[in-house]
């Protein structure tokens, strides 16, 4: 082992899985480039015919929430009811909800 | 002797091509450069092995023609028993070998003999192959001094195997000599976008050309049939 693969940057993988219709975070990998990261991804998570496209996208790329903000950010206002869903029903028939 | 219609001389080559070359891969498992290729290696190898296993079952017993014939009786040729060197060394090995395999299952698959069926499952893992080596072979090539060094260094060293894969191969049903013009057109192709030179020396050693598929190997042949054979030979018949 050389140590080469802390100068390799590190990518985020999405698969979209046969019936999915988004792509889902699938894991992390390090690789040289984007076309070399696209292969790895391919042999590391979708070997077992788990998905139909990869997405990869440089994790130095992705601007993320802080643990340290959870609170403003992920704790509305509880008393906002009208904010959910809850007053009608779903009709028959609907899909992908 | 079988009464069946399948080139048995043909398909132990194209086996022990199969199985003696993803022998060779599988050793980086604990040793390559980095995990992700470790994982990209293994699977090459496991492709190669499910070819192998198939082509072994149309012949006979897996096992027996895997773990007890002795060197001589192994058809393969010379390229894929070669060490794993470092690893511009197996990444010009699978150029080599993934390109020519490439070409003969293309042309394999549109026959209708009963390799075809093989051939048309395998092209497309041997497609990945091609890729896998071809995107290195650029990465090497034209990546630092001391990558491209290595990856010429590799090519010249490998490229005395590589007139051997056009030798003729009783019983199947592509010539492979009529693929070598394609693959050199292939190979220098890929050379050549990776900023380095197309060796120029004898493509077949000297000594012993053309002999793997008469069951002539290398030095290094022996001991790595040593090692992949001595489990089943000190314990014949055990399961797990």
């Amino acid at each position: 082992m050389s140590g080469s693969n802390t100068d390799w940057p590190l990518w985020e993988v999405f698969v979209r899985s046969k019936r999915g219709l988004s792509h889902s975070h699938a894991g992390s990998l390090h690789a040289p480039d984007a076309a070399m990261a696209l292969r790895n991804a391919r042999d590391l998570y979708t070997r077992r015919g788990e998905g139909v496209s990869i997405w990869v996208v440089p994790a130095a790329a992705i601007t993320a929430s802080s643990p340290d903000e959870k609170d403003p950010f992920f704790e509305p206002a509880a008393d906002k009811t009208y904010r959910h869903p809850t007053f009608y029903e779903i009709p028959e028939g609907v899909k992908h909800l | 002797m079988t009464t069946s219609t399948v080139p048995t001389t043909a398909a132990l080559s194209l086996a022990d091509d199969a199985l003696v070359l993803s022998h060779r891969l599988g050793e980086w498992i604990g040793h390559a450069p980095v995990l992700e290729e470790e994982v990209a290696l293994a699977n090459i190898a496991l492709d190669l092995l499910g070819q192998a296993r198939f082509l072994y079952s149309m012949v006979g017993d897996e096992d027996e023609l895997a773990y007890l014939r002795e060197e001589r009786a192994f058809r393969n040729v010379q390229l894929v028993e070669q060490p794993n060197g470092d690893f511009a060394t197996t990444i010009a090995r699978q150029l080599f070998f993934s390109c020519y395999q490439g070409l003969l299952y293309g042309e394999l698959a549109s026959t209708d003999g009963e390799l075809a069926a093989l051939a048309a499952r395998a092209v497309k893992e041997v497609a990945y192959h091609q890729d896998h080596a071809v995107q290195w072979t650029l990465r090497l090539g034209d990546g630092t001094p001391e990558s491209r060094i290595r990856m010429q260094r590799a090519l010249d060293s490998l490229w005395r195997y590589s007139g051997e894969l056009f030798a003729p191969v009783e019983g199947l049903p592509v010539e492979p000599a009529a693929l070598r013009e394609r693959w050199l057109e292939t190979v220098t192709t890929v050379i050549r976008q990776a900023t380095l030179t197309v060796p120029d020396g004898s493509d077949h050693t000297p000594w012993a050309a053309g002999a793997g598929r008469q069951g002539i190997h290398t030095e290094p042949f022996g001991r790595m049939l040593a090692e992949m054979q001595h489990l089943h030979r000190t314990h014949p018949g055990a399961s797990w």
